[in-house]
C-alpha cells in the first residue's frame, strides 16, 4: 500500500479509464465553447482578427472590458427572438413527423426476421453514403416547379398549375424530416429490438388485445429510445443551416442562416458568437438537464 | 380467494377439466408435438415432466393460447379453446422468466389484467391486495420489479397470475430461476397456496424431483409424445419402459429372457447377474423373449453374507462409494463387469460396519423391488 498523502496524486485506474471521454469532451466542447464565448463579449473592429481582445494590459493596470452588444441586440431586435421561436418550432415540427413516420419504420425493422432485417437497416443507412449535400440539392430538383414531381403530377393531370413547394417551409421540412428520419429510427430500433417480446405474450396471457398491449407495454418500454431519436433530430434541426439555404424562402428564419449571415456576411463574429451562446443556453443546457434526468429514471430500469 | 364463476354449464367430467385430443404441432419441417391425448382433473396439479425440446413448453404454449394446434382439439371445462385467442382464454400463465412489465410497480402488474377486464376500480384494488396478500407480497406494491429479489419477483407474477381467477393456471418452469436452496421451500409454499386457491394447474418442468415434490399427477414426454401419465409414485415404482425408468430417479438396468411366465409372477435369466431374477408380477409375454428389468438403488441390499436364497442376488465388489449424508451411494463392479448402483441409509451403514472399495460383496432384493420393462 502507498501511504495516503502519494495515493492522492496518483491517478486511480478508474480515472484513467473516463479520462479520454472527458479529454475528448474538453478539447472539442467545452474549449472551443470557451473561445466562442470570448467572441461574443468582444467589440467588433476591422482587421484580423475582426474583433477586440477581451484584456488589455494598459498603464500598469489589466483592463477587461465585456462588450454586450451583441447581448442586448439579440434581445432588442425581434428578428432575433423570431428566428429562435422559428427554429424551435420548425425543429419540433421535424421532430414529430419523425417520430410519425419513423416509429412504424423502427417497430417494422425490429420485428422482422434477422435476415431481413439486416437489409432493411442498411436501407437506412445507405443514404449516408451520399454527400447531404447532394441528397438536399436531389430534392432541389425534385420541389422545384418544373421539377420532378410537379412534371409527375402535371402529366397524369392531377394538377394544371404546378405546387409551389420549393423555396418554402415545406420544403425545408420534406428536407429535414428526410436527412434525418435516419437518426431517429436508429436509436428507436435499437431499444424495440432488444424487448422481451414474453412481456407482450403476458399482457396477451392477461387479457391485453394485440393493440392494447402495444400502448401499454411497447410504447412506454421504447420511451427511452423515441426520447434518444427526437433529441438526435431536435438538436442539430435548430442549428440547420443547409437545408433551410438550399430548399427554403427568404423569409424561411432559422439560426442557422443568421449566424452564417453574421459571420460571412456582416463579418460580425461578436454577434454571431452572442447568437449562438444564447442558443445554447436556451436550447442545449434544459435538453442536457432533461436527458439527464431521463437516465437517471432509466437506470435502474435498464437492468433485467 | 373465492370462486366467482358461475358453475360449468356442461355436465363436465371432472376428471377431464383440461382434454387434449390428438394434438400436434409441426413447426416448419419439425414435430414439436405428435398426437398427445391427455386429461387433466379439476383443482389438480398436473406436471408435464422432460428434458428439453421433448415438447412440453410447446404444449404448454398451446394450452397458453400463443401456439396454435397444427391439428387436434383442446377442451376447457367442457369448452372447445382449440381457436381462441390468448387473450380470451380463461387461463393464465406463469412465465419461466416471470415476464413482470418492467415499467410497473408490483401493484400495476397484477391489476393489469383485471383492468383489461373492465373491473372497477374499487374491486380491481381489493383483488390486488387480496392476492398479493396470499403470497405475502402485500407490503411491496410500490416496488418496481427490479427492486425485488427472485424469490419475491415469482411470488408477485404468482399473485398476477391468480388475480384474475383463471380456469386453468400455467406455471413454466415455476423454479428454474430460483437459487437451489430456496427452491425446496418454495415448492412446498407454492403447492399450498394452489391448494388454498383451489385452482387447476399444470406445470412444466425439466426436474423430476420437482415435478414428484409439487405435482398430484405428472406425465412424462418424450420426442413430443407422452410415454407415461400417473402419480409421482405409480411413475416411479411402475416405469412403463426404460427411458421413463431412467428419467425419473436413477435405475440399474438388468437385460435378460423370460424363462418363467406365471400370472403372480416371472423368471428372468440375466447374463450380468449371478442368480435368475424373480419378479413378483407377471408380464404375459412369450418365454425367450428379451425383456429389461429395472431395480432402484435404494431397493438394493448390500451385504457381506452370501444370500441364501435362488433368486435376486449378484456378487461383486464395491468399485466407488459417495457419502452422501443421509445414505450412501455404492457403485458394486458384479462378477459379469456391469456396475450396479445401490443407495445404503446411514443407520443401516453404520450397523454392518460399512464396506470400503475393493471389498466383496453380495447385492439382493426382494421380489416385488424390481420392474420389468418390455421396452
Amino acid at each position: 500500500m502507498k501511504p495516503p498523502s502519494l495515493r492522492r496524486w496518483v491517478p486511480s485506474s478508474r480515472a484513467l479509464a473516463v479520462a479520454p471521454p472527458f479529454l475528448w469532451l474538453g478539447l472539442f466542447l467545452l474549449l472551443p465553447f470557451l473561445l466562442v464565448l470570448k467572441i461574443s463579449f468582444a467589440e467588433l473592429q476591422f482587421g484580423i482578427p475582426p474583433y477586440t481582445p477581451l484584456a488589455q494590459f494598459q498603464e500598469e493596470a489589466v483592463q477587461l472590458s465585456l462588450h454586450l452588444r451583441g447581448y442586448i441586440l439579440l434581445f432588442t431586435d425581434s428578428l432575433y427572438a423570431a428566428t429562435y421561436l422559428n427554429s424551435v418550432k420548425m425543429a419540433g415540427v421535424t421532430t414529430l413527423w419523425c417520430i410519425l413516420i419513423g416509429y412504424p419504420i423502427a417497430y417494422y425493422i425490429a420485428r422482422s426476421s434477422p435476415a431481413v432485417r439486416n437489409l432493411l437497416l442498411l436501407g437506412v443507412i445507405l443514404p449516408f453514403w451520399t454527400s447531404l449535400l447532394l441528397r438536399v440539392y436531389a430534392w432541389v430538383g425534385i420541389l422545384r416547379n418544373d421539377g420532378l414531381l410537379n412534371k409527375a403530377l402535371m402529366g397524369l393531370g392531377l394538377i394544371s398549375s404546378p405546387l409551389e413547394i420549393y423555396r418554402t417551409d415545406l420544403a425545408v421540412y420534406i428536407g429535414m424530416i428526410y436527412a434525418y428520419l435516419p437518426f431517429f429510427i436508429l436509436p428507436l430500433y435499437a431499444n424495440l429490438v432488444k424487448m422481451d417480446l414474453r412481456l407482450l405474450e403476458a399482457a396477451y396471457d392477461l387479457g391485453a388485445r394485440p393493440w392494447q398491449a402495444f400502448w401499454r407495454i411497447t410504447v412506454p418500454l421504447s420511451a427511452p429510445g423515441v426520447v434518444a431519436g427526437a433529441m438526435l433530430v431536435f438538436i442539430p434541426c435548430v442549428g440547420e443551416y443547409v437545408i433551410p439555404e438550399m430548399l427554403g424562402g427568404a423569409n424561411t428564419l432559422m439560426m442557422g442562416r443568421v449566424m452564417w449571415n453574421e459571420f460571412f456576411n456582416n463579418t460580425d463574429w461578436p454577434m454571431a458568437s452572442a447568437v449562438t451562446c444564447v442558443m445554447v443556453l436556451l436550447l442545449l443546457v434544459p435538453l442536457a438537464l432533461f436527458q439527464y434526468n431521463q437516465v437517471r429514471a432509466q437506470q435502474p430500469g435498464g437492468r433485467r | 380467494m373465492t370462486d366467482s364463476r358461475s358453475p360449468a354449464p356442461h355436465n363436465v367430467d371432472p376428471d377431464e377439466f383440461v382434454k387434449l385430443v390428438d394434438v400436434v404441432k409441426i413447426f416448419g419441417d419439425v414435430v414439436a408435438v405428435r398426437s398427445v391425448n391427455l386429461s387433466v382433473r379439476r383443482n389438480e396439479l398436473f406436471a408435464l415432466l422432460g428434458s428439453s425440446g421433448c415438447g412440453k413448453s410447446t404444449l404448454l404454449r398451446m394450452l397458453a393460447g400463443f401456439e396454435d394446434a397444427t391439428s387436434g382439439r383442446i377442451l376447457l371445462d367442457g369448452e372447445d379453446i382449440t381457436a381462441v385467442p390468448p387473450y380470451r382464454r380463461p387461463v393464465n400463465m406463469m412465465f419461466q422468466s416471470y415476464a413482470l412489465f418492467p415499467h410497473m410497480t408490483v401493484e400495476a402488474n397484477v391489476a393489469f389484467g383485471l383492468k383489461q377486464e373492465g373491473v372497477d376500480r374499487a374491486e380491481i384494488h381489493d383483488r390486488v391486495f387480496e392476492a398479493l396478500d396470499l403470497v405475502q407480497m402485500a407490503g411491496y406494491v410500490r416496488r418496481k420489479p427490479h427492486q425485488l429479489s427472485g424469490g419475491q419477483q415469482q411470488r408477485v407474477a404468482l399473485a398476477r397470475s391468480l388475480v384474475k381467477r383463471p380456469k386453468l393456471l400455467l406455471l413454466d418452469e415455476p423454479m428454474s430461476a430460483l437459487d437451489k436452496q430456496i427452491r425446496q421451500k418454495t415448492q412446498i409454499e407454492l403447492v399450498k397456496i394452489l391448494e388454498q386457491v383451489g385452482v387447476t394447474c399444470i406445470m412444466v418442468t425439466h426436474d423430476q424431483e420437482e415435478a414428484m415434490t409439487m405435482a398430484s399427477r405428472l406425465a412424462v414426454m418424450t420426442e413430443g409424445q407422452i410415454v407415461q401419465c400417473g402419480t409421482p409414485q405409480d411413475v416411479y415404482n411402475f416405469p412403463s419402459s426404460r427411458f421413463v425408468a431412467g428419467f425419473i430417479g436413477s435405475t440399474n438396468l438388468f437385460t435378460g429372457t423370460i424363462v418363467v411366465d406365471e400370472p403372480d409372477h416371472v423368471a428372468i435369466e440375466s447374463e450380468a447377474l449371478t442368480r435368475p431374477l424373480y419378479v413378483s408380477h407377471g408380464v404375459s409375454e412369450p418365454l425367450g423373449m428379451e425383456v429389461h428389468v429395472s431395480i432402484r438403488p435404494e431397493r438394493v441390499e448390500v451385504s457381506r453374507a452370501r444370500p441364501t436364497g435362488d433368486y435376486n442376488w449378484a456378487h461383486g465388489m464395491v468399485s466407488h462409494m459417495a457419502w452422501m449424508g443421509g445414505y450412501a451411494l455404492y457403485q458394486i463392479r458384479l462378477d459379469s463387469g456391469q456396475t450396479l448402483e445401490a443407495s445404503v441409509p446411514s443407520l443401516q451403514l453404520a450397523r454392518m460396519d460399512a464396506p470400503g472399495i475393493d471389498e466383496e460383496v453380495f447385492v439382493s432384493w426382494t421380489a416385488d423391488s424390481a420392474t420389468v420393462l418390455a421396452t
